[in-house]
């Protein structure tokens, strides 16, 4: 059985067909991409996934269990993490608490323990601030850590977004244009914790990416997707050599 | 331009360097002195105060540091000057100062031998006994001071709607209201002879007793009436909860107006004087720490992340509808403590009291404070019940004065006074150190 399996999910906005008919398998620690141009429905496929949206038809397995109409947070808890394409941080949290609050469904302690601040309270957000401090580690931003966000540059945030979704306990993590707005130099590096992290945590990771450079080095398969259909799938090699895929980015005349 | 910003520069530089020359002295002094020496203090004003007014040429010691008195008599400005600095800002600055050296050691050596909240509970009740002589003096500082800790108890409590929850909520004085009549007619209806509940059902010496009681039962009666709000306004984002939270205020105020079995319109009286100056202080001090402690959690800090980024904050697995709901039914608590306290200390409710009036006053306090900020919570009931109290003698120019205020801090603080920042009673009270990092030897080294 399939870690995560999506099955013919097709998703209407009012009258507008954003994704027709939609399949993908991943098994633990797979890695796959999917590319496609602006408006293809790219993001619209992480937020059906994460529950930001629900299929107008299709269904959704994690772990043989159908995740269709649960609510984002229940989807995130079960081990569906995510990024943001356009940074979705917190203004006034700062980079600690943000990975600190990605425990929020693991927290026990309940309002008992928020509002008379009980030993068992202090216990565990100690043990929180001990692995939201690993995870910074990790993505090598920990010396950011009592910073507000609306300080930092653009190479850090994406590695804040990053450790956020880690701290969720990620089975499955969806990172939706990782690189983007980044320099060479630091889109090296993150393919560098993409690496780490896929290791580490043994996770499964389904990636959009628009740089083919970095699509190609950490994909198995990829995924093509125009206008809301898969229009091919493959290694990166057979991608890269597929008229359909050329005509979809460069137009037909000029393949022609 | 260039010429405006050199002017501007050094007048800037010189204000900071003066206030900088002011503090220097004082940089070393932990709270337990500047305590000590409030209490020397009001003992001074309570025992020599009307005396010493006398003889400067006051008729009485001023009540609210003579702000009151001088907006009356301005001839009478010299000497009130006189007396705050020889009653207030003299023993203060002295004892304060002269206790550093010893308030620093001990501190630091309390600290390290018996639990922080012990020294945290000297400290309060330091404070405590500061409050209580100072409002020995007369009756009408007792009053004032009840009435702005109760103020306290309000805006810190709308702050987690407002502020932390970002959310934009009016019902306050609703539940207000609630939490009123609720404790209200529980004193009335167990302990009192009163003309609308009849003879107690209690005996009438449990009632101190008993009151925490009645105004909890106050306080779950507003979390219930914010279920009403809650449930509807918070299916979407946006406006809906101010709309829906003002709805609310009219609506349980014509309610109460309409029902005669507390009083109607009339209102409702005779409550016990069981809100004395312990009782309130204790619950402010309770609902400070409650919430302070709430927000400072994970659970509570989830409150940022909703007001922030919604989607973000359900992606990381935050349950957004039960944060926020519970945000608004915790907050609905201490508005309805509040209501309960203040009933007691007025001894007398109406329903006219929990209007736009009300409102206003607990939204300037929270804006006027700062936003996501239990000390600008604090900062603001204090500075503005205490400035309201002042400006009293202005009469209608009070309410030209105060908008101008708050227009003034909007303009230049748009968050409020103290936004975004932790309140952390340790590190108010630890031992204070200066630059060279010895008390002693700044001390006499002067």
């Amino acid at each position: 059985m399939p870690l995560l399996e999506v099955k013919n999910v097709t998703h209407y906005f009012g009258g507008l067909r954003a994704v027709h008919n939609y399949n993908l398998t991943l098994e633990p620690g797979q890695i796959r991409g999917l590319i496609g141009p602006n408006g293809a429905g790219k993001t619209t496929i992480f937020n059906l996934i994460t529950g930001i949206y629900r299929p107008s038809e299709g269904e959704i397995l994690f772990n043989g269990q159908n995740i269709v109409g649960l609510q984002p947070y229940q989807i995130a808890a079960m081990g569906l993490g995510r990024t943001f394409q356009n940074l979705q941080l917190w203004r006034h949290v700062n980079v600690l608490d943000h990975v600190k609050m990605a425990r929020y469904s693991k927290i026990t302690y309940g309002l008992v323990g928020a509002f008379f601040g009980t030993r068992k309270r202090y216990r565990e957000e100690a043990e929180i601030e001990e692995l939201a401090y690993h995870l910074l580690e990790l993505v090598g931003i920990r010396r950011y850590a009592d910073q507000l966000v609306t300080n930092l540059p653009y190479g850090i945030l994406r590695r804040v977004e990053m450790a956020r979704a880690l701290a969720t306990e990620p089975k499955v993590l969806f990172l939706d244009e990782p690189t983007a707005g980044m320099n060479p130099e630091e889109l090296v590096q993150m393919m560098e914790i993409i690496r780490q992290v896929h290791q580490e945590f043994n996770l499964a990771i389904f990636l959009i990416e628009h740089r083919m450079k970095f699509v190609m080095e950490l994909c198995e398969t990829i995924q093509t997707l125009v206008f809301g259909e898969v229009i091919a799938e493959g290694t990166p090699e057979q991608i890269q050599n597929d008229p359909r895929v050329i005509e979809a980015y460069l137009g037909k005349e000029l393949v022609e | 331009m260039a010429v405006a910003v050199q002017d501007l520069t050094p007048e800037k530089s010189a204000l900071r360097r003066l206030w900088e020359r002011v503090q220097g002295p004082f940089l070393h002094v932990p709270m337990l002195s500047w305590l000590v020496g409030a209490l020397v203090a009001v003992l001074i004003e309570l025992s020599v105060g009307n005396n010493l007014a006398r003889l400067i040429g006051l008729p009485k010691a001023p009540v609210l540091f003579g702000v009151s008195l001088i907006l009356k008599e301005p001839v009478l400005v010299p000497a009130a000057i006189v007396y705050i600095v020889l009653v207030y800002l003299a023993p203060v600055a002295l004892v304060a100062r002269g206790t550093a050296g010893w308030a620093n050691r001990t501190v630091a050596k309390l600290l390290d031998t018996i639990p922080a909240w012990v020294v945290i509970l000297i400290h309060l009740l330091l404070l405590y006994a500061v409050l209580h002589f100072w409002a020995e003096v007369n009756t009408y500082r007792l009053l004032v001071l009840r009435l702005t800790m109760i103020a306290i108890v309000l805006t810190v409590s709308l702050n987690v709607v407002n502020g932390y929850m970002g959310e934009f909520s009016c019902s306050h004085p609703g539940f207000m209201a609630l939490g009123a009549y609720g404790a209200s007619v529980f004193s009335l209806l167990f302990f009192v002879d009163d003309r609308i509940f009849g003879a107690p059902i209690l005996p009438p010496a449990l009632g101190p007793f008993l009151f925490p009681l009645g105004l909890i039962a106050g306080g779950l009666l507003a979390s219930v009436g914010a279920l009403f709000v809650a449930i509807p306004s918070f299916r979407t984002r946006g406006d809906y909860l101010a709309i829906i939270s003002l709805a609310f205020t009219f609506i349980i105020k014509s309610v109460i107006e309409n029902l005669e079995v507390v009083g109607g319109p009339r209102g409702l009286g005779g409550q016990p004087d069981w809100a004395t100056l312990p009782v309130v202080f204790a619950w402010t001090v309770l609902a400070v720490w409650i919430i302070n402690n709430f927000v400072r959690s994970t659970l509570g800090r989830a409150l940022n992340a909703v007001r922030d980024d919604e989607t973000a904050a359900s992606a990381m697995t935050v349950n957004t509808r039960r944060t926020k709901m519970t945000a608004f039914l915790f907050a609905a608590f201490w508005a309805g403590i509040g209501g309960g306290l203040l009933a007691h200390v007025l001894k007398y409710v109406n329903p006219g009291s929990f209007g736009l009036q009300a409102l206003a006053e607990v939204l300037a306090m929270v804006y006027f404070g700062g936003l996501n900020s239990v000390v600008g919570s604090m900062v603001g009931a204090v500075g503005f019940n205490l400035l309201s109290e002042a400006l009293r003698p202005l009469e209608i120019f009070k309410w030209i004065i105060i908008p101008v205020l708050l227009i003034l801090v909007m303009i230049f603080r748009p968050t409020g006074l103290i936004a975004f920042r932790e309140f952390d009673v340790l590190k108010i009270i630890r031992p204070k150190h200066t630059a060279e990092g010895d008390t002693d030897h700044a001390l006499t080294g002067s």
